[in-house]
């Protein structure tokens, strides 16, 4: 102990003049740090009641809830995240693996209320002091949990891809499937806007584990054409994705294919359910597209002897008649024909019903019917000189492309629409050297065609010519005559004439313009060709299509022996598109399966 | 009379008084009471106004921490680890992530490690200001919590600032730090260094130099140097006693081989000298965060790129990741079975010896009036006990 020990305290009085460290009101002047972790806000309007912040939360603070006023549609469940303050531990993991960055948080700390309840609640939906509070915890620049970009896939570049019918995607390998796979959050938004309501989750889920026997069945459970959708599905699943929200969405279509393509159809039995035992009745499909043989499929699975009459020469309608190698090549098609076949569905190749055998034939021979023969007839350009030689039907072109016949269309060609079909039929004959002009009507975002088709189409050397009303085709003068043909359009403006309706193309007057082409293809939609329903068979109609119920019955059929009539696919159905079709097809099965059994399925 | 009283060994054995004697008094300290670090009690027996004998007294916290996480997906632990040590919330968080790095093969950038060891060097001081306002109290200076707290406030505004967390900084993510230090930081940092350590040198003359302190801390809660491997005495506790131990050193881990300190080490570890050797840490730690404030990346990534959190699946295998916390080696044990959740987490934290085997055995013989600031002395928390 020194004299120091003694006054050294005291040297600290000299303090007691300066300012102090404290405020006088730290509660009223004291805002959270910008970047506090305060009470949650959430942009009801982006966000997609995904329920991946409910997933991450090791409290189960939060509980995806109906939201008054909400309802749910293609890519939102309608439900909204509520938490329970009770329970939340403010970590905001919430925050960082929020696939639309809708949920963050203010830095507002301060809540004082006698009722414990009111501690529980849905922002952005309840209205709050804080709601848009600019400052907050929020997400670091570059930092998320979850990956937004896409695994890249392979494609054979536009230069090469011209050259030859080679498949254009090449496929994820294993580790790039499983990265991908990776990205999913389970959410299963895309379930409900898959027209088949594939178990999407299930599948991805299959491919990050390895399990390919359970993705295979998984995929089979609602679809059984995996390789076939698996290339050139709509992917109506990936717009409805919820980490695309706010990234790529996840990789759907690719990772479905991946499945497919990597289980032999030899080893298919093993993984996938075997059929029944035979109910002892029989069941005729009219055309062997994705919708017929999707019935097909599922009635054999239930055990009923199946015949399916297809009038081409080979099986699979649109999806080898009307979409081309490169996109879905042939033995992709017949490895998913090939097992609906093993399963003891018998195709009748080559027999047209109307002409080889009626519909009435059918209605007698089997206890129920399923027509889905799709829109095969192409429609007209309906302008004066349509009916020239040099104007070729879109479908056509693709249906003598597949049967490897001599397409002939020259070195210049024009195709007239802005459907998949007019795509497909651009790409085709790219192929086969022209330099191709695409005519729309519209504008390009106008476009019913996919996106991807319609940028691959620009990207491979396709000229794309929008706001052209097709006018007349003449035919060439002089040597050419008969060999080529003058078509002419009339240049147009887009016109807003309704409120609220999409605008409509209205031709400039006078702006006329002609091109000389060898050959002009015309895909402006296609029809059904209902020739072989005749009137006995009770079929009712509505705009040239089968009306058919809820069970997709078009008839009951006359005899308590059966012959009723179900239609779906393309003939039925506005969306037209094969994963619709199929979707019909297992629809139409399991209806079928009902009213022959009444068992239920 | 001093220094008789500095070599006061206590009797390794258990008394076994005689309580229906009537010499004897069986009384509770804690686990609600001002002079007991957390909730923890202290069943003292004393004779007159000395303990005879002591017996510590844990399980008032246990929120079974380690059995939770086997529940959870990795990533769900991470918001659960801070929990285990209050006041030191930092130092689950490292252990935790780096443990999962290591069985994951993870490399985190350079920015996350600088960052990560700014973000232990804080909390560092943190918890020592809290600490050093506890132990004068423990005594009766009422006056030094008052400033050190206010001290504290302040590093917990830098928290604040960047992390979005006061005490629960959920900062140190597996893959590196949850974000960027915001625009003015550091400078921030400086200042707050410079004002804590302008209070430091007055903490330093009001209770260093402070005869009633000196009075009492001296000579109590005497650790000899081989206490240190028998009882497992870590941090400066066992630096106090001469033992140059640190795993800022030992290990090297994160950015500290970079950083340009030495241990401090003391001659006998009682109450006084544990309390001096804090005090210099404190110095140390301002220094080491102006160090890292200088040297810190300033730009760059800040985390590596992880799995999906909801699927993230850790390779099979075990490991255990240890740092150097204010009070000694901190410490997870973590196994994985290859599944997406830990098969099993273990925390090692040194208030277990420190408030159990050491305190049980340092309180015979002392006064009942300074069992309390004896258990400050040793620094402990009871929560990382009841993990």
């Amino acid at each position: 102990m020194d004299i120091k020990d003694f006054i050294a305290p005291f040297a600290v009085w000299k303090r007691a003049f300066e300012k102090p460290f404290t405020v006088k009101k730290p509660i009223d002047e004291r805002p959270g740090a910008p970047r506090y972790r305060g009470f949650h806000i959430n942009d009801a309007e982006r966000c997609v009641g995904c329920g991946t912040c409910e997933a991450i939360c090791m409290n189960k603070a939060i509980d995806l809830v109906p939201v008054e006023g909400r309802e749910a549609k293609e890519g939102d469940s309608g439900l909204r995240p509520r938490v329970d303050y009770g329970r939340c531990c403010w970590c905001a993991l919430c925050v960082d693996i929020c696939p639309s960055g809708s949920l963050n948080m203010s830095n507002e700390y301060l809540w004082i209320d006698s009722d414990p309840d009111v501690f529980r609640y849905t922002p952005g939906v309840d209205k709050k002091p804080w709601d848009g509070a600019e400052l907050g915890y929020r997400r670091a620049e570059g930092y998320r949990l979850l990956d937004e970009q896409r695994v890249p896939m392979a494609e054979l570049g536009h230069r090469e891809a011209v050259k030859s019918f080679l498949e254009l995607v090449q496929g994820y390998s294993r580790a790039q499937a499983e990265k991908e796979a990776d990205r999913c959050v389970s959410c299963g938004l895309c379930i409900a806007s898959c027209p088949a309501h594939m178990d999407i989750p299930g599948y991805i889920k299959a491919v990050r584990e390895g399990d390919l026997d359970t993705g295979l069945r998984l995929l089979y459970e609602t679809n059984p054409f995996p390789e076939a959708c698996g290339r050139i599905c709509t992917h109506l699943c990936e717009g409805a994705c919820s980490i695309g929200t706010g990234g790529d969405p996840v990789a759907i279509r690719w990772l479905k294919r991946y499945i497919a393509d990597q289980v032999e159809l030899s080893a298919y039995a093993k993984a996938l359910p075997r059929a029944e035992p035979s109910v002892g009745k029989k069941v005729a499909v009219v055309g062997a597209g994705p919708g017929g043989l999707s019935a097909a499929y599922y009635l054999a699975l239930l055990g009923y002897e199946v015949k399916v009459y297809e009038k081409d020469g080979e099986a699979g309608g649109m999806l080898r008649y009307g979409i081309p190698e490169y996109r879905l090549p042939y033995p992709a098609l017949d490895k998913d024909i090939g097992y609906i076949e093993s399963l003891g569905v018998t195709i009748k190749r080559g027999v047209a019903i109307g002409k080889d055998l009626s519909l009435s034939d059918l209605r007698r021979d089997y206890h129920a019917v399923y027509l889905s023969t799709g829109l095969p007839v192409a429609y007209g350009l309906e302008v004066p000189g349509d009916k020239h030689p040099r104007v070729l039907d879109g479908v056509a072109v693709l249906a003598a492309a597949t049967r490897g016949e001599e397409l002939g269309l020259g070195k210049r060609v024009a195709v007239i629409g802005g459907g998949n079909v007019a795509m497909d039929a651009a790409r085709t004959a790219l192929r086969h050297g022209a330099a191709v002009d695409i005519l729309y009507r519209r504008r390009e975002e106008d476009m019913p065609a996919d996106a991807d088709e319609i940028r691959e189409a620009k990207a491979e050397g396709a000229r794309l010519i929008e706001k052209s009303i097709p006018v007349e085709v003449k035919d060439a003068a002089g040597a050419l005559a008969g060999k080529a043909a003058l078509f002419v359009w009339n240049e147009a403006e887009m016109v807003q004439k309704e409120e609220g309706k999409r605008p409509v193309p209205e031709a400039i007057p006078g702006a006329l313009r002609e091109e000389l082409y060898d050959s002009i293809i015309a895909a402006i939609g296609q029809g059904p060709d209902l020739s072989y329903v005749t009137e006995e068979d009770g079929v009712p109609m509505k705009r040239f299509k089968p009306l058919v119920d809820a069970r997709g019955m078009a008839s009951p059929g006359a005899s308590p022996k059966g012959g009723a009539i179900f239609a779906g696919g393309d003939l039925v159905n506005d969306r037209k598109d094969a994963i619709s079709a199929i979707a019909d097809g297992h629809r139409a099965a399991l209806s079928i399966d009902r009213h022959l059994s009444g068992k239920g399925a | 009379m001093k220094k008789e009283k500095l070599r006061v060994i206590p009797p390794a054995e258990r008394a076994n008084p005689d309580l229906e004697s009537g010499k004897y008094l069986l009384m509770w300290q804690g686990p609600q009471h001002p002079g007991i670090t957390g909730n923890m009690s202290l069943k003292l027996i004393v004779e007159g106004d000395s303990v005879v004998d002591c017996e510590t007294h844990v399980g008032y916290l246990h929120r079974g921490f380690e059995k939770l996480m086997e529940r959870r997906l990795w990533m769900q632990n991470f918001p659960l680890v801070c929990r285990i040590a209050v006041p030191e919330p930092d130092f689950n968080e490292y252990c935790y992530a780096a443990a999962l790095e290591e069985l994951a093969g993870i490399q985190i950038p350079d920015k996350a490690v600088w960052l990560r060891t700014l973000s232990l060097e804080m909390i560092r001081l943190a918890s020592f200001l809290m600490w050093i306002g506890g132990q004068a109290g423990a005594f009766g200076h009422g006056t030094i919590i008052q400033w050190s707290v206010t001290m504290r406030d302040y590093v917990l505004d830098l928290f604040e600032e960047l992390s979005g967390g006061r005490i629960y900084h959920m900062y140190i993510i597996p893959g590196g730090v949850r974000g960027d230090v915001p625009a003015g930081f550091f400078k921030h940092v400086l200042e707050i260094m410079d004002t804590v350590q302008k209070n430091l040198d007055d903490i330093e003359l009001v209770m260093f130099h402070n005869v009633v302190f000196k009075m009492r801390a001296e000579g109590l809660g005497y650790i000899p140097a081989d206490w240190v491997d028998h009882y497992g005495i870590t941090g400066p506790n066992a630096r106090a006693a001469g033992v140059a131990r640190d795993l800022r050193k030992d290990l090297g881990y994160l950015a500290y081989p970079r950083l340009d300190f030495k241990t401090i080490v003391g001659q006998k570890s009682d109450a006084y000298e544990r309390a001096r050797l804090r005090l210099l840490e404190m110095y140390q730690c301002i220094d080491l965060i102006r160090q890292i404030v200088d040297q810190c990346p300033k730009d760059g990534p800040f985390r590596e790129k992880l799995p999906n959190p909801l699927y993230w699946k850790i390779p099979a295998g075990e490991t255990y990741v240890a740092a150097e916390c204010t009070r000694g080696e901190y410490g997870f044990y973590v196994a994985s079975d290859g599944s997406d959740k830990p098969r099993r987490v273990a925390v090692r934290g040194p208030s277990y010896t420190h408030a159990v085997a050491v305190m049980e055995r340092l309180a015979r013989g002392v006064n009942i009036a300074d069992v309390a600031g004896l258990m400050v002395s040793l620094h402990t928390y009871p929560p990382e006990i009841e993990r």
